[in-house]
């Protein structure tokens, strides 16, 4: 019956080749370790915003007028209002978590190096879009914080010479952030920004899946046809699509081995979210700010207006330079060199296992560096912490400036041919 | 279907012209999409000026309007504030007001059109917020100032007349808006002096 169904859909839709292709016979590295579980969980936290945002817009009113009190109608009167609205702001803090974490596991690994530059690229794109994703998902509360927090990055823009006034205006749709600026950005953030999300995530996956998985040792899988011994390949079944091209060794099948293995993450990560959405959903103000529990009021900015910490690094290097322009340059270059980590990296050896003390410490320095702007992204502006933040940036982008000069004669240790363990 | 040699000169014209005027018909369908995030006949309606009683203010209080949805700050300057202002001239990034951040008559030592009453937008000229107002613990800012305003944000810092300290974010004075007296006590926040 079911194989007579399935056989049916395979003349018609290629089912169980896709399925093959991408999952049962999918050749993944043998040795993927803890950092190979935040891409399916971030897949895991999309599902779940989308989910639980469908659900709360059932509910939630977008207007200048209604917004505020419709959350605290989600919140009080609708049954598991609360359940679904903690869930989605603490899943917003959750994506930014585990996207952090899958990036700085490229950045280990060399993830981003060639051949799998567009990958990089697909996944930058879909950090950009999260940011937006993020920071118009902030203003619907419509809270006093949502508020001002949209003035501050709205009025980035007007830091464009001659156009910048006008572009706020257009962005706005008004001369203040009223309520055109409010449905606008529900617009987006139900329907634009998710659909090119999704759009993003399948073509990173693609393009994974046609460069194959980079992995802990940066040792590539998939060996030139023909150049190894049938006893030495992989006893797996994998799709012809990989194993025509080439030999691959040292590889399981996606499904089920790292279906289960990730599982396993999935547990230990609801565990925590769990632990956040019931205990914790406002994270100490972190997640959900003091001042968003009073209606937007544009007279009134807070006495200190911080980002959400997952903006914190970059709000920071905004901060830091005494300028509007430069500032506004500096934190959008922020992000654009992470873009062009691939062509800052002249090295050929992928894994800081195998990459020189120097590239092992300046990995470390530029992680503490991110931590330290994004803490300071949270405080008050006092001239310590301005020169705090001013240090940690120049050691922000000073990772990506040494990364190219001692990258292309570094000195590293021989990579193995084979993954030995 | 006929023998005829392919042209591929002509081929290629026929795709260079479809796509130049499929290129237009795209641009022509942008205009409304882009056209229609600009601010609506009804928030450009939405913009009357507002009145503002003076005579209650006490000297050194500050109070607020709405104008536009903006905060309009309206400050009674001591005496003591108003002579000053000058002090700190070296402090500043446009002690003269030299930036067209005011009407031409508010284009004094006092930025405003009579020298007690400072009427500015609360909106800080680095990314909007509106500053907070020190009516006498500014020295912790700058030392020698005791009042000005001070944004809670990023920092910037602005003296009694709005202008703004040397060495943060805001590159500019905060604005004066179009506004006059129509009586002694009168404020009218959104009509120009001479405009009514």
């Amino acid at each position: 019956m079911l194989a007579n169904f399935m056989a049916w859909m395979d003349k018609r839709l290629p089912l169980t080749d896709a399925w093959n292709k991408h999952l049962a016979q999918y050749p993944a590295p043998k040795n993927f370790n803890f950092w190979y579980f935040f891409g399916s969980l971030a897949m895991l936290v999309l599902v779940n915003q989308i989910l639980t945002g469908v659900w709360l817009t059932m509910s939630y009113e977008p207007s200048g007028d209604g917004a505020f009190a419709s959350v605290e109608y989600i919140m009080r009167d609708v049954d598991y209002g609360w359940l679904l609205r903690y869930m989605h702001s603490t899943g917003a803090s959750a994506f930014f978590v585990v996207v952090y974490l899958h990036m700085m596991r490229g950045l280990m690994y060399g993830s981003y190096q060639k051949p799998r530059e567009l990958l990089w690229i697909f996944g930058m794109l879909i950090f950009l879009v999260l940011m937006a994703e993020a920071f118009m998902g902030y203003l619907l509360p419509w809270g006093n914080m949502s508020y001002w927090g949209a003035q501050v990055i709205i009025s980035l823009f007007g830091a464009i010479p001659v156009i910048g006034d006008d572009l706020t205006l257009w962005i706005r749709g008004d001369y203040v952030i009223s309520g055109a600026t409010l449905n606008r950005f529900f617009a987006l953030h139900v329907i634009a920004m998710p659909l090119v999300l999704v759009i993003l995530v399948f073509l990173h996956i693609l393009a994974l899946h046609e460069v194959g998985s980079n992995n802990p040792e940066g040792i590539e899988v998939k060996k030139k046809k023909g150049s190894i011994p049938v006893e030495e390949q992989s006893k797996f079944t994998f799709h012809k699509q990989y194993t025509d091209k080439y030999d691959i060794v040292d590889a399981i099948p996606f499904h089920p081995y790292y279906s289960v293995k990730d599982i396993m993450g999935v547990a230990g990560f609801l565990i925590l979210f769990c632990w956040v959405m019931f205990f914790a959903p406002e994270g100490g103000g972190y997640f959900m700010e003091a001042p968003n529990f009073e209606p937007a009021n544009g007279l009134k900015t807070p006495e200190h207006i911080a980002p959400v910490w997952y903006f914190g690094p970059f709000y920071t290097i905004l901060r830091v330079i005494p300028d509007k322009l430069l500032g506004a340059i500096g934190m959008f270059s922020a992000i654009i060199v992470l873009f062009l980590v691939p062509w800052f990296d002249r090295g050929v050896v992928k894994s800081v296992k195998y990459r020189s003390k120097l590239h092992l410490f300046n990995l470390i320095q530029f992680s503490i560096c991110f931590v330290v702007l994004g803490a300071l992204g949270t405080l008050p502006a006092t001239p310590v912490y301005n020169m705090m933040g001013t240090i940690a940036s120049f050691g922000y982008f000073g990772f990506f400036v040494a990364l190219w000069f001692y990258s292309k004669n570094e000195k590293c240790k021989p990579v193995p041919e084979r993954i030995s363990h | 279907m006929s023998n005829v040699p392919v042209n591929n000169g002509r081929r290629r014209f026929l795709t260079a012209a479809t796509v130049v005027v499929g290129g237009v018909g795209v641009a022509g369908v942008a205009v409304p999409f882009i056209g229609s995030w600009n601010p609506s006949a009804r928030a450009k309606a939405a913009g009357a000026p507002v009145e503002v009683n003076v005579s209650k203010i006490e000297p050194g209080q500050l109070i607020r309007a709405e104008w536009r949805g903006k905060p309009v700050y309206v400050v009674r300057r001591t005496e003591e504030t108003v002579n000053g202002l000058a002090k700190h001239d070296d402090q500043l990034r446009d002690p003269n007001s030299e930036k067209a951040q005011q009407p031409s008559y508010a284009t004094n030592a006092y930025r405003s059109i009579k020298p007690e009453f400072l009427v500015a937008l609360g909106v800080c000229t680095h990314l909007g917020c509106a500053p907070t107002h020190h009516g006498d613990d500014f020295d912790q800012h700058v030392a020698g100032v005791s009042n000005g305003f001070f944004c809670p944000c990023h920092g910037s810092k602005f003296d009694m007349a709005g202008r703004v300290f040397q060495g943060v974010p805001a590159p500019l004075n905060l604005v004066v808006p179009e506004h006059s007296f129509t009586s002694e006590d009168t404020l009218l926040i959104g009509v120009g002096q001479g405009d009514a």
